[in-house]
């Protein structure tokens, strides 16, 4: 039995504890939000965090998440409220959408670490996640976004 | 009707003659039912009003509008729902989309049947759509008008609501279950454009809210029932066979269901993925390889270089090349290489069946229904009517989903069959990439001359490479009356330079290695090699290549209006920072006109693209944020290609195998890119192809500005550049 938390629910699963924790949350948990694109951590489709900590899924064994927290895209906000929700809502990222839980959540990351990311700061946080439908300039764009949201309105 | 019937006809005729994409393939004949014919095909309940098959009017006054497209990121459920609702004078705020299930009244109007490619959705269903809108709207103005008694004519509409005079005021909602009670109009007035609230605004996409909390289902996050998951072990090499397998150590592994042959190869059914394909990684299995086996595609190139010493099938001929060359002041010759490339879309190939006695039910990201649905009730020995296929979203298609064998469709459908139970195929990257249906490698070879005054005089353009035409159900009808492919050589067939002596030859390559369409088809090659020529040819003309095309182009005003304005978009004639280069392109494709500027710079053999503009002209448009992401999305897509990608054969096997071998282009390589939307009020053409052509050529000839070295094979290799 592996014990875990998955978007502030505790989760209890008889499971081999090798399976990638991206099958355990899209099978047995049905969350599937979370996307398949490579299995070897190149693409960022599977980004969620574990302990607040960006992970590709597809490789994490399930075991690693034994006693933390894992959230997932479903577990950003319960109402697109997120300030990267926001954001992306506002300059229309997203084109056929299958990364971009992926790219949410490494963005969410790198915005709770830098409050002002530079551009050379989103190169580092975000060339793990790949768009094949090329929405980086509309990411990059809703980044510099959700920090002057964030910004605005922590001092509101 | 008739008369636009015939002007549209027209135009997509002329579409197929340039561009046979995904869709070119599969003209059986134009198609447009009336409005009033599908009409009698709905049904209206209690509490919705369906005038037609395309819009659902709630009495809770939701408006759904139907889609008989797929969304595969370029927009679909956005642009077409404005289409509809424009005319509708519906209030955006509740409009929705649905994705059409598969029947012949959801056909492409142009190519009759159910499909999306060819960059033709928006195109062809202008008509479509608006009248579905504008059905609707007299519809409810009548349901209004009896209510209150007064001729339909003083009635207006407005926002989700008809009026009528200052005070009276029914919204769509509360006349839907009377307007369902009426027969639709025979014919409708469409709005005059200069009243258009939605057409050719930016709106912001419909499918945005989705696509950000995990809820949008694409079609490997299916979940039926009793379902279970498959791998297949898949040939290791094009046209070998199963021999034997062992399957011993597979079937210990917990949770695996089953073991057993499929026409492609072997499938291991467990209860989840994981267990699937940790029992297929168990799995032994014994190869005839077949004649493949020793296919090279160095070996291969080598042989398409040999054969374009002699001369092809011809394409064109204007005057007389081979003289004219002979007679040239000056002359040149380039041999220019693609090679294979895979789709590659973000979510690989998967496919979930449910098939019972007597039905079977799909549920796939298809960009082919009709064809998807007629070969899964082959296999399923079903009618087509006792099949449906379930259109999710798609995570990228770009042509691989558009497949004429329904490789991935029928497939699953085996396995079902073989299983006994609903069931999922899921591909591994690994599958994907090596499954095939690749962008053929093509070869390129062209020799130009100018005379002393640096007029380019004769041109000849020779090329090699797999018919993605041939040996498909649509090669009679799409290679009719020719012995080449037109998808092979379109986009130079129509070399829109001023030049009196061309000629076109094609020689179709015979290889096994299954090809297909893939984003913006042939014109993802002639491009390359045309632009990176002529720029060849302005140099041996000594003339600035900018200005080069532009005297070539004088009487081809839409190249020239997007040339022009990518130029000085990017301001063509300001000094650059030392070792930053410029490069132009411009290219016509899929009905619409593109043009790009690149600057890039080198740095110990590494190509960094640093801006990118592009220009675009595709006529009447329906929302601009679209053509923008699509743009940009499509320099990015060719800019991948370009720079980094390629797939190679040895002894048989593919060489890559996932994003570390072929790679994509990832933020941190991404240019700055600008687009800049031509005001026309030309036919529309199409969005989704035409920004990938000109990115390759124009970062070449870039290269070039910089380095002085001519980029002639792809992916660029600066060690290789002459």
């Amino acid at each position: 039995m592996i014990s875990f938390s998955v978007n502030k629910q505790r989760v209890n699963l008889d499971v081999d504890p090798s399976t990638p924790l991206l099958w355990v949350l899209r099978e047995n948990l049905g969350l599937t939000g979370t996307k398949y694109g490579c299995g070897m951590a190149q693409c960022g489709a599977c980004t969620v965090h574990l302990d607040g900590e960006a992970v590709r899924s597809c490789v994490a064994p399930v075991l690693r998440a034994t006693g933390k927290a894992v959230t997932t895209i479903e577990g950003l906000s319960p109402d697109l409220s997120h300030p990267l929700q926001r954001a992306w809502l506002e300059e229309d990222v997203p084109q056929c959408g299958y990364c971009q839980s992926g790219q949410l959540m490494s963005a969410a990351v790198l915005l709770r670490e830098k409050t002002r990311p530079t551009d050379e700061d989103i190169d580092q946080a975000m060339t793990g996640n790949i768009c094949r439908c090329g929405t980086y300039p509309r990411i990059r764009r809703a980044i510099h976004r959700a920090a002057e949201m964030v910004a605005k309105e922590g001092a509101r | 009707m008739n008369n636009r019937q015939s002007r549209t006809g027209v135009h997509r005729r002329d579409f197929l003659k340039l561009s046979v994409a995904a869709s070119g393939g599969l003209l059986i004949g134009f198609h447009f039912p009336g409005v009033s014919k599908l009409a009698s095909a709905q049904q209206s309940s209690a509490n919705t009003f369906m005038p037609n098959a395309f819009v659902r009017i709630g009495t809770d006054e939701r408006i759904t509008v139907i889609v008989n497209h797929s969304e595969m990121g370029q927009g679909v459920y956005t642009s077409l729902p404005m289409l509809l609702a424009e005319e509708l004078d519906a209030d955006w705020t509740k409009v929705g989309y649905e994705s059409a299930p598969v029947d012949p009244k959801y056909n492409h109007p142009a190519f009759g049947m159910q499909m999306t490619g060819g960059s033709s959705s928006v195109w062809s269903g202008l008509e479509q759509f608006r009248q579905a809108g504008a059905a609707a709207r007299a519809m409810l103005i009548a349901a209004a008008a009896q209510q209150w008694n007064v001729d339909a004519s003083t009635c207006r509409t407005d926002s989700g609501a008809v009026l009528n005079g200052s005070s009276r005021k029914l919204t769509y909602g509360h006349l839907a279950s009377a307007a369902a009670k009426l027969t639709p109009p025979e014919h409708v007035q469409l709005k005059d454009p200069k009243t258009f609230k939605l057409i050719g605004k930016p709106i912001k996409r419909l499918d945005t809210p989705e696509k950000l909390n995990g809820k949008a289902e694409f079609g490997i996050d299916v979940k039926l029932p009793g379902m279970l998951t498959a791998v297949i072990v898949r040939p290791p090499i094009f046209g070998a066979k199963m021999k034997s397998f062992d399957d011993s150590r597979t079937r210990s592994i917990p949770g695996v269901r089953k073991v057993v042959a499929v026409p492609s190869g072997v499938a291991v059914i467990a209860d989840t993925f994981w267990q699937a394909k940790t029992g297929r990684d168990a799995l032994r299995v014994e190869w005839d390889e077949g004649s493949m086996q020793s296919f090279d595609t160095g070996k291969m190139m080598q042989d398409f270089r040999e054969r374009v010493k002699s001369p092809g099938t011809s394409v064109r001929n204007d005057g007389d090349a081979a003289a004219a060359l002979a007679n040239a002041t000056k002359k040149i010759e380039a041999v220019y290489e693609v090679p294979y490339l895979s789709h590659l879309m973000m979510e690989p190939l998967n496919c979930t069946v449910d098939l019972r006695t007597d039905s079977c039910e799909v549920w796939t990201g298809s960009q082919f229904q009709t064809i998807d649905r007629a070969n899964a009730a082959k296999i399923a020995g079903l009618p087509p009517e006792k099949v449906q296929l379930h259109t999710t979203f798609l995570g990228g298609g770009f042509g691989r989903r558009a497949n004429p064998q329904s490789d991935f469709v029928v497939e699953a459908v085996h396995v079902a069959k073989a299983v006994g139970a609903p069931v999922k195929v899921i591909w591994t990257r690994e599958d994907d990439m090596a499954g095939g249906w690749y962008r053929p490698a093509f070869l390129h070879a062209i020799e130009g001359g100018v005379d002393a005054s640096g007029n380019a005089v004769g041109w000849r353009s020779r090329l090699v490479g797999q018919s993605i035409m041939a040996g498909t159900p649509f090669a009679a009808m799409m290679m009719k009356g020719k012995d080449y492919d037109p998808a092979s050589v379109e986009g130079v067939d129509d070399l829109p330079y001023a030049i009196p002596n061309v000629a076109v030859e094609s020689h179709q390559a015979e290889i096994n290695v299954p090809v297909q369409w893939w984003r913006s088809v042939g014109h993802s090659h002639t491009a390359f090699a045309v632009e990176c020529f002529i720029d060849e040819l302005a140099a041996l003309a000594g003339k600035d290549p900018y200005q080069f095309r532009r005297a070539l182009l004088q009487k081809k005003p839409r190249h020239l209006g997007v040339l022009n304005l990518a130029a000085e978009k990017a301001r063509w004639d300001r000094p650059l920072p030392k070792g930053v280069g410029r490069g132009i392109a411009v290219h016509f494709a899929f009905g619409s006109y593109a043009a790009s500027v690149a600057e890039v710079s080198v740095t110990e053999g590494k190509v960094r693209v640093h801006r990118m503009v592009c220009a675009i002209d595709c006529g009447q448009y329906v929302n601009p944020g679209i053509i923008k992401a699509q743009t940009e999305g499509g320099a990015i897509f060719g800019a991948s290609a370009a720079l980094y990608q390629e797939l190679t054969f040895e002894s048989g096997r593919l060489q890559q195998t996932n994003f570390h071998t072929f790679p994509v282009m990832r933020i941190n390589e991404c240019p700055e890119i600008e687009t800049h939307i031509v005001e026309s009020n030309e036919k529309s053409g199409g969005i989704g192809e035409p920004g990938v052509p000109c990115a390759a050529p124009a970062i070449a000839n870039a290269v070039f500005a910089v380095t002085g070295k001519r980029v002639r094979r792809l992916p660029i290799r600066l060690t290789e550049a002459v």
